[in-house]
């Protein structure tokens, strides 16, 4: 019993060097681990897939360095297919840290594939209030950005030439760590009615498949899982798939602590807890 | 890796390491790392609100472009400095209720078209079938109403309400064990990447 | 007036807004565009007000002793942007400004928010606990979503189709129901705040 005890109460560093441990195990041993891709991924892989030469897609690239675990392998995962296809993007970020990271991804996937800023991709750069400025990019994107991230006017953009808001773009995928993905549901969606899909941070994953079900959403790319199966998709394998030898170790490392404190719960459980323990 | 870059990544890396010393107790390490970046995050968000925000929404609109009807918004946004004093906080409200008012405006046809149209149709308007599909369609129309007879607060919850409701509160749970459950993919992810970093930068600066 | 007349320009704005999304000519257009690029402007110039706020706190910690070397780091931080920023080049990738950015600031948020990790593991450990059935079926529910990664031949085929169930009937219901709830209180707190019921906003005299 005493053990049992001792487990119950363990400290919490003990905790924290398990989990460090469990996350330096892949990076000295590394293996693969196979990727099933689930369809709510594939939607939005098949959606730019089918798209023709010189289409234009929106890349909402809403997320501040905090996420870019989970949102910069999606992200640039969707970029290097957008730029293979050789489709137009128009980039935009919402969040307040996102055009360094942007800018960073752009230039270099612009590098890889000889795409040209202004001709092939137009970033748009950084606007606060997403609600206003995505209902004011509905009317026409010149509104909030009368030019580019980097000052350039947008109608003397060779890539601008000929589109004035979301009803001359074939999709907006939103990448996002926040409550953005709710503003471009509810004011581009809701407001415009183009298709739209998210990538998301695994902590919000669970809170938008009924707008899958609906039909406001196309698709869902759902944390770093997803970024791995997008990944795997596109052919471009990065630090999405990277990780999931990382994920496998840490999640049974948490799996089997979640078994033992409930085994050592039940173990010590007296008749006191079992008379008081309604809630959670 | 260049000399610089190695330099680079290895203030990078030391600032890494910095944060996670936190894990064993709060330190001046780790106080130093949460100050600066702090202070860079203002400082970059200024730079960056100067350059692309205010230069192509105010300076160049009046003064370049001769667009002088956007003093009236640029007033108006001044006007919200006035929050500082106590004497004049007041005037801040006109703008504030400029912004509001659109914001509340806009808000309202969207939000019910978003949340609840939309949803209602997704729930009630796709036919139940006598298949996999049907059956799932049909515990959807199930779980639905009784997560909302859950959140009614109104009538107490005995009886046949009572039942419903506490099919609701499961269906619920199962929601927010879902939740649990990605979340922990996602902050590992987070912890990960930040372990990736690490091992390449010391692989390169020991592995040459 | 000092409150009177911000509560009528919520309410003729907010009234407008309204009836504009019905209302499809152009003349409505034209106020839902300016109006919509004002709001970007007002917002714009109030944005300051927060950076004032820390840079002005932070100078006056420099006189308590205590807090002087954390607030000097802060400031420091903050001017070196601003010293380094200065041309509107310096926000492309390569600037010093940029280089920074990367390699300051990336890495700090980037890994105070991968503390989480420990901390989930840990509150996972000491409170998930299948005290009662509630409990239970949060527990299992978060297990078996768990599961997935963990590659056990033909049972994670099972695992994988159990997980996608989830997803998307009884979570995909939990969530929806929630949402609506969401969805009518954010309506009734709009309309509320056009009528003037609402006027938190605007503070205290």
């Amino acid at each position: 019993m005493k053990i049992l005890d001792k487990i119950m109460l363990i400290d919490r560093r003990w905790i924290y060097l398990a989990i460090g441990l469990a996350v330096i195990i892949p990076a000295i041993w590394s293996f693969e681990v196979p990727v099933t891709v689930s369809p709510e991924v594939k939607r939005i892989y098949d959606f730019v897939d089918q798209l023709e030469q010189n289409d234009y897609i929106f890349v909402a690239v809403d997320y501040d360095p905090s996420s870019l675990a989970e949102l910069n392998p999606m992200t640039e995962a969707i970029i290097n297919q957008a730029f293979a296809k050789n489709l137009k993007v128009v980039i935009v970020t919402l969040a307040q840290f996102g055009p360094g990271m942007v800018e960073e991804i752009t230039s270099r996937l612009a590098a890889n594939h000889q795409k040209i800023r202004g001709v092939d991709y137009c970033f748009l750069g950084y606007r606060p209030y997403p609600a206003i400025t995505i209902l004011a990019m509905g009317v026409d994107f010149r509104v909030p950005f009368p030019a580019d991230y980097y000052g350039t006017p947008l109608d003397s953009l060779p890539v601008m030439q000929g589109i004035k808001n979301f009803g001359d773009v074939k999709g907006v995928i939103d990448l996002t760590a926040g409550n953005t993905a709710d503003f471009w549901l509810i004011y581009g969606n809701g407001r415009y009615g183009f298709p739209l899909a998210i990538g998301i941070t695994g902590v919000m994953s669970a809170d938008y498949y009924q707008y899958l079900q609906s039909g406001q959403l196309f698709g869902i790319i759902p944390g770093v899982k997803g970024a791995a199966e997008y990944e795997d998709l596109v052919g471009f394998p990065g630090r999405g798939m990277e990780q999931m030898a990382y994920q496998v170790i840490a999640h049974s490392v948490i799996i089997l602590f979640i078994i033992m404190s409930n085994v050592a719960y039940f173990a010590t459980r007296t008749k006191k807890d079992k008379m008081g323990g309604g809630a959670l | 890796m260049t000399t610089g870059e190695l330099i680079l990544n290895g203030i990078a890396a030391f600032l890494t390491l910095c944060i996670f010393s936190f894990l064993y107790r709060d330190n001046p390490f780790y106080k130093f790392a949460e100050r600066l970046v702090a202070g860079v995050a203002t400082g970059y968000w200024t730079i960056l609100l100067y350059h692309t925000n205010f230069t192509d929404k105010v300076i160049e609109p009046i003064f370049v472009y001769g667009q002088w009807y956007y003093i009236i918004p640029s007033l108006l946004g001044i006007m919200m400095w006035t929050r500082f004093s106590r004497k004049w906080s007041w005037i801040s409200r006109y703008s504030i209720a400029f912004y509001i008012g659109i914001s509340s405006g806009v808000s309202i046809t969207v939000y019910l078209y978003t949340y609840l149209f939309k949803q209602l149709q997704a729930t009630i308007a796709t036919p139940i079938t006598f298949d996999m599909a049907g059956l799932n369609m049909f515990l959807i129309v199930v779980a639905v109403l009784s997560a909302l007879v859950y959140f009614f607060f109104s009538t107490p919850h005995k009886g046949v309400l009572g039942g419903i409701s506490k099919v609701g509160i499961y269906v619920i749970m199962i929601g927010f064990g879902a939740g649990f459950g990605l979340t922990v993919m996602g902050r590992v992810a987070l912890l990960v990447q930040r372990v990736i970093f690490l091992k390449d930068y010391f692989v390169v600066l020991f592995g040459g | 007036m000092k409150r009177e007349i911000p509560l009528l320009i919520v309410g003729i704005t907010g009234f407008a807004m309204l009836i504009q999304y019905f209302i499809p000519t152009d003349w409505s257009e034209f106020i839902f565009t300016y109006s919509q690029d004002w709001v970007i402007v007002i917002g714009i110039l109030a944005l300051p007000l927060g950076i004032w706020s820390l840079i002005k706190a932070n100078v006056l910690k420099l006189k308590v002793p205590d807090e002087r070397f954390y607030s000097a780091v802060l400031l420091a931080g903050f001017l070196a942007m601003l010293v380094t920023g200065t041309k509107r080049e310096s926000l492309e990738a390569g600037s010093t400004f940029m280089t920074i950015f990367t390699n300051v600031l990336i890495p700090i948020q980037a890994t105070i928010f991968s503390l989480l990790a420990f901390f989930i593991a840990s509150a996972a450990y000491r409170a998930f606990r299948a005290r009662s059935v509630l409990a239970t079926i949060l527990l299992v529910t978060a297990l078996i979503i768990m599961f997935r990664f963990i590659p056990l031949g033909p049972i994670s085929t099972a695992n994988l189709s159990a997980v996608s169930w989830i997803l998307s009937v009884p979570n995909m219901a939990a969530k929806r129901a929630i949402m609506m709830g969401i969805g009518l209180g954010a309506t009734a707190t709009a309309i509320k705040i056009i009528l003037g019921i609402e006027r938190t906003y605007m503070g205290h005299d």
